[in-house]
């Protein structure tokens, strides 16, 4: 087995890698390795899969493997950056928390608990019920009903950091609040972090998909895999499959990207055995 | 006299937890209410929509009492929400009570059909999986709940309809219910629906029965058991599991509150009649009463859940009854 960061791969870690691997080159290279344009009409509605049509036609007659590769470059561009903001605004307030004390981490914690009390679903149609489901708008709701989970895991991170002897030497050498949080917290927090990174962005992506398929995330004529799921979705009736290719895409990312972090987390509780 | 001095201790630690309750309620029906009402674009404006010129807005803000201060108005919708008066819905001019309470009726019957099946399946699972730790049971057992955390809820649902309706014709696959329906009947009619969140939830909450199982093995007292000869299942079941019922509890109905929101989403691949749809159609159309009420009604469930579970645990764990 190839080893990653100094550790030997395991079987479902390798396999987690790989559909990372082969999702993230469907988001990138969507509109060369796809057979079609997403636009176009190539034949009659539903019609049945063939060589010219792997996966076959959907509700307007598109072709439905490419529908499937231009919707990975929305779903997990759309997750990355939810998850890429989320951890932005959770670890600058996550970290400020832990290193100023007092009543800057008695407010924020208050607030982040506050948020917590209610399921982030309910929370999320109420903002959306009023602001609509605009792109941007969807992506800065969920970030940042996303960061709190992020401020919970780097201040805890940081509070033991912080009380490190070489944090204390920097702040007694009157280095800043961002130099702290990036030159002297941060590095020393990365392993866990990208273990958080990786649930989050299964969290945020599978929270997407819902979102769409309940008809509140991206809306026509932008389609991610969620959206495809609920477009296709009364064919299950007839016996086609066509809700379950975007409905299994999801499921098969989220499985990936979790074979990968149940792997990170193992590691590092080696790691820390060993270190005690 | 040691009795009434505990018996006082753990009434003491349960008023806290409900006060704390009480005051997480308040913050979020403040927060509900502040979502809704002093973000841009209000209900005047969601009202009106392409008619929304300054002077058609004012007229409707004073018609609606928008023109009064945030604090008033929370007061007295927070007020008459305890009462149960929970205004008129925007889309369809009803009070918005008599569209929730069937609703709520039909969600719940969901949720506790489900729990009874999910929830001692999967205490039993984990206890199994924590006596042959390590084993290839436990092994199957990990691998197939961390795949079926991932998989999401519409997926399991319709794989179902597609081989156990569709296919086989075994079963509906829609769950129209009405309040006609007898039990029997709604019995039948929800079992995919019921089966899907079962399938969902028992890996969730089977994984962490299992984990903390385990960290309860890992003490002393569960060695000294060991060394004593009793066979491995008594001391997991007689030794390990009352200490591990706090946590397991805590899971149980975190498990439980996670089931109400992922109710939202296998209504909709159903078709249920229950509340979870009417909040996404109010959502959809902006009906900002009726998205306040369902949204109150979710926070508040999800918090008593919580406040039970915190509850149950003192109940349960005689440490956290003896501080010190």
């Amino acid at each position: 087995m190839p080893r990653l960061f100094g550790h030997r791969l395991s079987i479902p870690a390798a396999i987690g890698l790989a559909i990372i691997a082969l999702n993230l080159g469907a988001a990138l290279f969507a509109p060369w390795i796809a057979p079609y344009d997403q636009a176009d009409i190539v034949g009659d509605a539903w019609d049945d899969p063939s060589l010219a049509h792997p996966l076959g036609l959907d509700n307007l007659g598109r072709d439905l493997l490419t529908r499937l590769l231009f919707g990975a470059r929305m779903s997990i561009g759309l997750s990355l950056l939810i998850t890429s903001t989320s951890f932005t605004i959770g670890i600058v307030t996550g970290f400020t928390a832990a290193v100023c004390k007092g009543w800057v981490d008695m407010a924020l914690s208050r607030a982040v608990d506050l948020m917590l009390s209610m399921p982030t679903l309910i929370f999320a149609f109420i903002v959306l019920s009023v602001l609509g489901t605009d792109l941007p708008v969807l992506i800065i709701t969920l970030a940042c009903l996303d960061s709190t989970r992020v401020f919970r895991l780097s201040r805890a991170l940081a509070m033991g950091i912080a009380a490190l002897e070489y944090v204390e030497v920097a702040k007694l050498r009157g280095e800043g609040l961002g130099w702290i949080i990036a030159r002297e917290i941060l590095p020393a927090a990365r392993a866990p972090l990208i273990a958080e990174f990786g649930l989050r962005f299964s969290f945020a992506f599978l929270f997407v998909a819902a979102l769409s398929f309940l008809g509140l995330g991206v809306q026509p004529p932008d389609a991610d895999w969620g959206s495809m799921v609920r477009d296709y979705r009364d064919m299950i009736n007839l016996d086609l499959a066509a809700p379950l290719w975007p409905a299994g895409a999801i499921a098969l990312l989220t499985v990936g990207v979790n074979f990968v972090v149940d792997w990170l987390l193992s590691i590092q509780s080696r790691t820390h055995g060993e270190n005690a | 006299m040691a009795a009434d001095e505990r018996g006082e201790r753990v009434f003491k630690l349960i008023a806290q937890r409900l006060g704390l309750g009480l005051l997480t309620l308040v913050g979020a029906s403040m927060i509900i209410f502040a979502g809704t009402e002093i973000l841009p674009g209000d209900l005047a404006s969601a009202l009106l929509q392409n008619n929304a010129t300054e002077e058609n807005l004012a007229t409707m803000r004073k018609e609606l009492g928008l023109d009064r201060p945030a604090v008033v108005r929370y007061g007295e919708w927070f007020g008459s929400a305890l009462k149960g008066e929970l205004g008129r819905s925007l889309a369809t001019e009803r009070p918005v009570i008599d569209d929730l309470a069937p609703r709520l009726r039909n969600t719940l019957f969901l949720a506790i059909y489900a729990a009874a099946i999910a929830v001692p399946l999967a205490i039993a699972l984990g206890l199994m999986a924590a006596i042959w730790q390590g084993s290839t049971f436990d092994r199957m057992v990990n691998l197939v709940t961390l795949m079926t955390i991932s998989i999401p809820e519409y997926l399991v649902g319709y794989l179902l309809v597609k081989y156990l309706s569709v296919r086989l014709g075994w079963l509906p696959t829609l769950s129209n219910v009405t309040p006609d329906t007898t039990l029997g009947d709604r019995l039948f009619l929800t079992i995919l629906p019921v089966a899907t969140l079962v399938l969902v939830v028992v890996a969730h909450m089977m994984r962490m029965t299992r984990a903390s199982v385990l960290a309860i093995m890992a003490s002393p007292y569960i060695e000294m058991a060991f060394l004593k000869g009793i066979p491995k299942w008594q001391v997991v079941v007689r030794h390990a599991f009352p200490n591990a019922l706090a946590p397991v509890i805590n899971v149980v109905a975190l498990n439980l509150a996670y089931l109400i929101i992922g109710v939202v989403v296998v209504e909709a691949v159903f078709v249920y009649p229950g509340l979870g749809q009417l909040m996404v159609d109010a959502v959809s159309k902006h009906d900002v009463p009726v998205v306040q009420a369902c949204g109150l009604l979710f926070a508040s469930t999800f918090i008593l859940l919580n406040l039970i579970a915190d509850i149950c645990g003192i109940l349960a764990n005689p440490r956290l009854r003896h501080p010190r």
